[in-house]
Formats: structure tokens, sequence, C-alpha cells
């Protein structure tokens, strides 16, 4: 009746021990921080005898796992930022365009019409070529592998009466948001490794966001300066240069304002001479006039483009523009060859190094919008570390006390078990990396409150068939046997709530969700199979003839 | 000496008068659901969009000065309200400012931010601002949906659940014991004007978690006394049921609210609101178990018939052994 295998008893007590060993780091968190980032850069670094030490704050055979504190308890900067994947339908019909005309050439002489950004329409000279022009532009299509694979190419070529449209297939949509988002990704990771903070988070979210949550940054500002800039650099030829902001730049030229004139605008070509992808490398420098500059380097096929092209334009101005804006327009005085060059324009120190940091990481393929930002300062964090802290000291103290005075012995059983329990939630959070936020601290304190239910309905179990019950043990027996329905069912109950919570919610509530969650698998098992191998172990050995609980 | 309650179980009458508590339970939620209608809900940044800063500063705020300098500005709709809570140090003046989403911008713009942070720091240069948070009207927009989504969805898993377990009366007892703690939850929040955001509507699912653990406890008991008590008026087993959990409920109740409590006072204003969601569930959650819950289940009645072994009820865990 009252048996539990020994294999059983040794079952549950390693599964404590486990979780006691896990949550254990969260004690030392300063010590085990520090040994944790030691380890991580001596890894990527080298040794240092500072390093060593602080690698020796904390012993190699422990698990150093750590709960990591939301940014609301760490302070730092979250941005939501959706990804106006859009903006690479327009590039690409761009970079169409002179594929198109070059093919048309030999057929008839062709022009480009004004178009929507994500279209390009093109005008036959010679109407009566029409079919013939257009096979010729879906034969530059090509395929674009998809899951249902039915041959679907990248544009679709629809005409009539001289009038070529092409436009991207759905496909050709959904695979080049799919390569942005990636693209953007993978960018802004690179800007904020650039600026070197610890555990920045950056996820996908959804079909076009992104989620970037940097702990110990300053504000959301400063982020948004390194990832919010585009930082799409290009060399376009200069067609002429005014003032008038409403000037008709005519086809297939834009007009864009100058960084450092005001009310000076520029028309240059839209399809760019060589872009900012072509670059190598870029670094901070002075002009010979000591000015802060940036150097830049071009990879082999940029090189040869620009040296071609100032080869052949000797004397124009050709425009280096930044994100739709002049930064300098230079006449060409010679063949520049090396693939090199250096931007100069009105930088002051910083903002050249920002530049140069930028064009190293690569332009975003498309621009940000941001639809939510939150910093949260230090010392806030902190002051809810601290009022957390002592809220969860008090309720536990009180809920010891309380379950002591009301069930004696086995209320103490039951707070060894909520003790264990509470230690176990910080094991599987610190197993999972799971992340502690606000909400989470009032996850683990309303687990403290809730988690001695399960023993409270086992005690009241026992103590109504110590009433009709043939002896002790049987009522403990029966008590155990009777609550255990009640418990599963009201237990899977706040486990859906729980899951859904973690499902549906983001940040903070994910977090109070896990903390929750966690509470209830952890304060079941503490229920029904640790406070009852302490209740047998007593049993065995006292072996009371009566039990009051 | 043992701490308790009752000496032995207890022997209430719950429902010589249920009519009447189901009707008060009814009022109660037409009340808060007018209210809800009428005064509606005061959303945080979450659900409306906006901007918050919260400042700190070491000198008393004055809420007339931060509006006069903010005002300069014409944000729209601002209110600022000073902060205070016993964990404050002498030093720390807390308040917060809300802005209301500026028209016509989908994305939050860092310009806004800095003008208004500017114009504090002209009156008062020692001000700190230890949290600025900017939600676009796009993503409130979507989070009220998801957070719609996500009550909704855990009161159906929770019919679906009941229902499979123990009968429909059961099911449509305890969701409506839910629905009824939910309306009465947005009904105070409503009335007392209270922030409502995000981190509420986590409480709110606890609260359905919580009000259903108790049902659950409650029905479990329901179920095992109408196989034991077969010729017995339903009515009698449902009191006989409640009486004999009631020092559970008592107690469990007890242990969380002296958790929450805790947390109520000691634990900083940035959670007190959401922690006075959850005092207030367990006290409605607790309630309904017994008046909403239970009272439906009399109502609807429950097929007696327990006379071949059920497979879908009873102790199907009791043979887990430890």
């Amino acid at each position: 009746m009252l048996q539990i295998d020994l294999w059983k008893r040794i079952l549950i007590a390693l599964t404590c021990a486990a979780g006691l060993l896990l949550a254990l780091p969260n004690a030392f968190y300063g010590p085990v921080e520090q040994h944790n980032d030691a380890v991580a850069a001596i890894e990527i670094g080298g040794n240092t005898p500072e390093l060593e030490a602080q690698k020796a704050l904390w012993p190699e055979w422990l698990p150093s796992g750590l709960v990591n504190l939301g940014l609301d308890l760490r302070g730092g900067a979250h941005l939501l930022a959706e990804v106006r994947v859009q903006d690479v339908y327009a590039s690409r019909m761009e970079a169409q365009w002179p594929e198109v005309r070059d093919a048309l050439r030999s057929l008839t002489p062709v022009r480009r019409q004004q178009s929507p950004a994500d279209e390009l329409r093109v005008r036959l000279n010679d109407e009566s070529k029409m079919a013939e022009a257009m096979q010729i532009v879906r034969d530059l299509a090509r395929p674009v592998p998809t899951l249902t694979g039915a041959g679907a190419t990248d544009i679709n070529v629809s005409g009539d009466a001289g009038l070529l449209i092409i436009t991207l297939s759905d496909a050709e949509r959904q695979a080049t948001d799919e390569r942005t988002m990636q693209q953007s990704l993978e960018i802004i990771r690179r800007r904020i490794d650039e600026v070197g903070t610890r555990e920045p988070t950056i996820q996908r979210q959804g079909a076009d966001r992104i989620l970037i949550q940097v702990p110990g940054i300053g504000s959301a500002a400063e982020l948004k300066a390194i990832i919010g800039t585009t930082a799409q650099l290009t060399f376009n030829p200069v067609v002429s240069r005014g003032t008038d902001e409403n000037a008709n730049p005519g086809i297939g030229n834009k007009l864009i304002p100058s960084l450092d004139e005001p009310g000076a605008f520029y028309v240059v070509e839209a399809s760019p001479v060589v872009a900012g992808e072509e670059l190598v490398d870029a670094q901070p420098s002075f002009d010979q006039n000591g000015r802060p500059a940036v150097n830049f380097r071009f990879n082999t096929s940029g090189a040869r483009k620009f040296g071609d092209y100032t080869a052949d334009n000797i004397g124009a101005p050709f425009a280096i523009v930044l994100d739709d804006e002049v930064i300098s327009a230079p006449t060409i005085q010679s063949h520049i060859p090396g693939g090199s060059g250096i931007i100069t324009g009105n930088f002051d120190v910083e903002e050249s190094t920002n530049l140069a940091i930028l064009l190293r990481a690569g332009a975003l393929p498309a621009g940000l919008e941001f639809l939510e930002e939150r910093t949260i300062g230090p010392e806030l964090g902190q002051d809810s570390i601290d009022a957390g802290r002592i809220a969860t000291v008090v309720a536990f103290v009180a809920v010891l006390f309380f379950m002591f005075a009301s069930y004696g012995l086995f209320g103490i059983f039951a707070n060894i078990a909520l003790i264990i329990n509470v230690a176990m939630v910080f094991g599987l959070l610190s197993l999972v990396g799971a992340t502690l936020t606000l909400p989470g601290i009032a996850g683990i304190v309303l687990t403290v409150g809730m988690a001695v239910d399960a023993n409270v309905l086992i005690f009241e179990r026992i103590r109504e068939e110590l009433t009709t019950a043939k002896g002790p043990a049987r009522a403990i027996s029966l008590g155990y046997e009777k609550a255990l329905s009640a418990i599963i069912d009201a237990n899977i109950t706040t486990l859906i709530t729980a899951v859904i919570l973690f499902a549906m919610g983001s940040g903070p509530v994910r977090g109070f969700a896990i903390t929750l969650g966690f509470g209830i698998i952890t304060s079941v098992f503490t229920a029904i199979f640790v406070t009852r191998l302490m209740v047998v172990i007593w049993f065995e050995r006292a072996r009371p003839k009566t039990i009051e609980v | 000496m043992r701490l308790r309650l009752f000496n032995q179980a207890p022997n209430f009458d719950y429902f010589s008068r249920w009519k009447i508590w189901l009707g008060i339970s009814g009022l109660m939620m037409v009340v808060a659901f007018a209210s809800f209608m009428i005064q509606g809900l005061n959303y945080g940044i979450d659900f409306r969009g906006g901007t918050t800063i919260r400042t700190e500063s070491p000198l008393v705020v004055d809420v007339a000065e931060y509006r006069a300098a903010i005002d300069t500005l014409e944000l729209g709709d601002i209110s600022i309200t000073e902060v205070f809570d016993p964990s404050f140090r002498d030093d720390q003046n807390v308040a917060m400012i809300r802005i209301q989403a500026q028209d016509g911008q989908e994305a939050v713009t860092v310009e806004t931010v800095e003008a208004v942070e500017a114009a504090l720091i002209e009156v008062r240069p020692d001000i700190k601002f230890t949290s600025v948070e900017s939600v676009g009207p796009k993503v409130s927009g979507e989070l009220i949906q998801t957070a719609v989504i996500a009550v909704v969805l855990a009161i159906g898993a929770v019919l679906i659940y009941i229902w499979l377990r123990f009968e429909w009366q059961f099911a449509a007892g305890a969701v409506l014991a839910l629905v009824h703690d939910v309306i009465l939850t947005i009904g105070i929040f409503s009335e007392l004007e209270l922030r409502f955001d995000l981190a509420i509507i986590a409480a709110l699912l606890t609260i359905v978690g919580y009000s259903l653990n108790d049902t659950v406890v409650v029905f479990d008991r329901v179920r095992e006394n109408l196989r034991k008590y077969k010729k017995r008026d339903l009515k009698e087993v449902l009191n006989l049921s409640i009486n004999e959990t009631m020092s559970r409920t008592f107690m469990t109740s007890f242990t969380t609210l002296i958790a929450l409590i805790a947390l109520f006072v000691l634990g900083g204003d940035v959670i007190r609101g959401f922690v006075f969601a959850m005092i207030w569930g367990v006290i409605v959650g607790t309630y309904s178990s017994i008046f909403v819950a239970s009272a439906i289940l009399l109502y609807l009645g429950v097929k007696r018939d327990w006379s071949k072994p059920d497979a879908n009820a009873g102790n199907q865990y009791a043979n887990i052994d430890a």
C-alpha cells in the first residue's frame, strides 16, 4: 500500500537533485555570468590572465546555464521592424530594363515608358514586331524554384499595341520576399555585431517582420541609428544639376536632393554604374585636406565597371548616392582603374566611422518601418528585480508559515516540496535558456501560492479518509489515490491556458506563460512524487498508530 | 494546535436560493458589460498605439510644469500622472507621460520622443527617462486581435477538455463561470479606469486557469459523490461536494492570495495592475465556481445513470503509482 520501489525512490531523488543543481548557478548570478562571458571570450579571442581569473570564478564541472533576464529586468532596447519588401521589386525592374533594351535592340528601337515602380513598360517603335518582341522578352525569364515546382518563371510579360508590360510573377515575388527577409536579418545581425553588444536577439516574426532586442543599449533611438539606415550606396551618372525640387527628371532618371547643399537637386540616371553590393571594404579615413572621409574598395567586377565607366566619361560628373541623397558629385578627372576610391563630404569623424560600418556590413535590401519600440533603463530594471525579490521572499515565508500552521508535520513536507519546486522552476528555466521577465516573476510568486494546491488537495483528502478508513496507512494511500483525478484535471486545464498564452503572447507575456507552465509541471511532480516519498519514508521510520494531518 | 477554518466539514446550504445567486451574478455581468460599453476601457499603448515615457527626478513631480513644457509641441492628447509606490526611495519621483499615436504616422518617430525629452530636460535638467515605449497603431490593432483570440481559444479549449472528462453540463457550467469571471474583471477595469494593457490579458488568462482549477476540484467531487450517492437529490449532492471541498478551496485561495498580496504591496508599480487583476480574479473565481458553475449545473441537471462503468469518467489516473 505505502510502498515505493527503490528504483523509483532513487529516480525521484535524482530528479530533485538535478533540478537543484541546474538552479544553483542562478544563486551566484554575477560570478557565473562573468565566467560564461570569459569562456566565450577565450573561445573567440584567445586567453589572457584576466579572462582566466574570471573563468575561475565558477568551477568548470558545475552547470553554468543561467536564466536570461528579460529586457524589462536588465534594461535595453526592443524594436519591431517591418521590412518593406516591395522596395526590392522596383530595383529588380530597374535591373531588368537594360537587359530588355539590349535584347530588343536588334529587333526594333524601344523606349521606356512611365510606370508604377514594380512594373516595366516598354514602347516598341515598330508595333508589327510585337509578337517577336514578347517572345524575346519571355525568353529572358529565368525559372524560379518553388515548392510546387511547376515551371514558374520570374517575370510575366503582357503586351498590347506596341506596349510591353513586364511584371514580376507571384512565385518570383515570394522568392524575392524570402530573400529580402534573409538578407535583412543577416545584415541587421552583422551591424549589431559590429557594435558589439551582448546577447542580442534578432528574430524573424511572421512574413515580413523582424524583432530586435538588444540588452544594455542606452535607447531604442541609438539602436535605430544603427539598423534604421538602409545604407544603399550607388554611383550614378549625373544628367544635370538644379534647384527645382519639382523638376521633371525624365524617364529612367531620378531627381535626388543633395545632402550638404540645401536646395540643390541632381538629376541622375536611375540605373547605377556600380552599387554598394560590389564593395569589399570601407574604412574611415581623411582626405588630402585632413577632413574625415571614407575609403572604399570594389571587388573585381565592380572595379572593372567603375574603371570602364571612368575611362569613357572623363570630364563628366558622377554622383555618389547614399539612400537617395547625393553625398557628393565629383567630376571624373581621369580613368580610375584600381577599383578603390574615397568618399568625401561634410562628415565629422563619428559620421564617417558609422558610414564605414554600414558600408562594410552591407546595405539593407529594403527599407525598415518601425512598428514598436521600447527602451527600458537599467535602473528601472534593477528596481523591478529588487521589488520582485522582496515580494517573492515575503510570499514564500508567509505561505511556508501558513502551511506549517495548518498541517503540522505534513505542512513541513509540503514546504520542503515547495522549496524544491521553486528551485526546479529555476532549473528548468536555466536548462532551456528561457528568459525571466517581470510578469515571469509574478508567475513564480503565483506558483508559490498555487503550488501548495496539489498538496492541500491530498492532505484534505487524507483528513477525510482518516475519519472513515481503517488506520493511517490506508488513509494516506487512499488520500493520494482519490485526490489524483482532481489534481490532474485542475492542472491540465491551467496548463492549457499557459500553453495558449505562450503560443499567442509575445515578450513579457510569454515569459509569464513559461514560468507558469513550468510551475504547474513541477508542482504536480513534487506533490505526487516528492511529498509522497517523504511521507512514506517518515511512515516507515515512525510507524505511527494514529496520525494527525 | 492546527489552524483550521472548520473543525468538521461545514454544512452550509448554498443552493436554497440558487436562483437569486444566479440572478445576482447575471446582474453583475450586465453592470460590468454596461460599464465596458459606456465608459470603455482605459487602453494602454499596447492596444491603442502611442508612446509612454517614464520619468524619474529627485525633485517632486510638478504635473502642471511638465504639461506646460510638452504642450508647446502640440502632440494632441497627453496624459501625465504621478506614480507613487512604497518601494520608491525618497529622491525618486516618478511620472508617466502618455502621448497619443500621432496622426498619419504608422511608425513611431524618434523625433517626437526626442522633442518631448528635450522639452522636459529644459524645465528639469536632472530628469531621467527610465523607460520609453512606443507602439504603432498597426501593431496595436493586431495585439487586440491576438488578445481576443487568445482568451476565446483558452475558453474553447477548456470547454472541450471538461466536456471530454466530464459531461457537457459540467462544461457549460465551467465555461459560463469563466465568462462571468472575465466579464467582471473587464468590468472592474473599466469602472475604476485602470490601465488595460497586454499584461492584463495575461492576467485574464491566468484567472481563467485559476477559476477553472477551483471549479474542476468541485466538479471532480460532484462526479464522485454522484456515483457514491445514487439516490440523493442533485442539490444535496452539490451541497455536500462543495462543503467537503470547502476547506481545500479556502486553503488554496488563501495561500494564493497571500502570495499575490505580497506582490501587490511590494512588487513595484510596474506590475501592480497585473497583480490587482489577479487578486480580483482569485476572489471572483472562487465565488463563481460555487455560485455560477455549480448553480448552472443544478439548473441544467445531470445524467444520473452511472450503472455501467464509464470509461470516460473517474479515476483513470488513479493507478499511477509513485
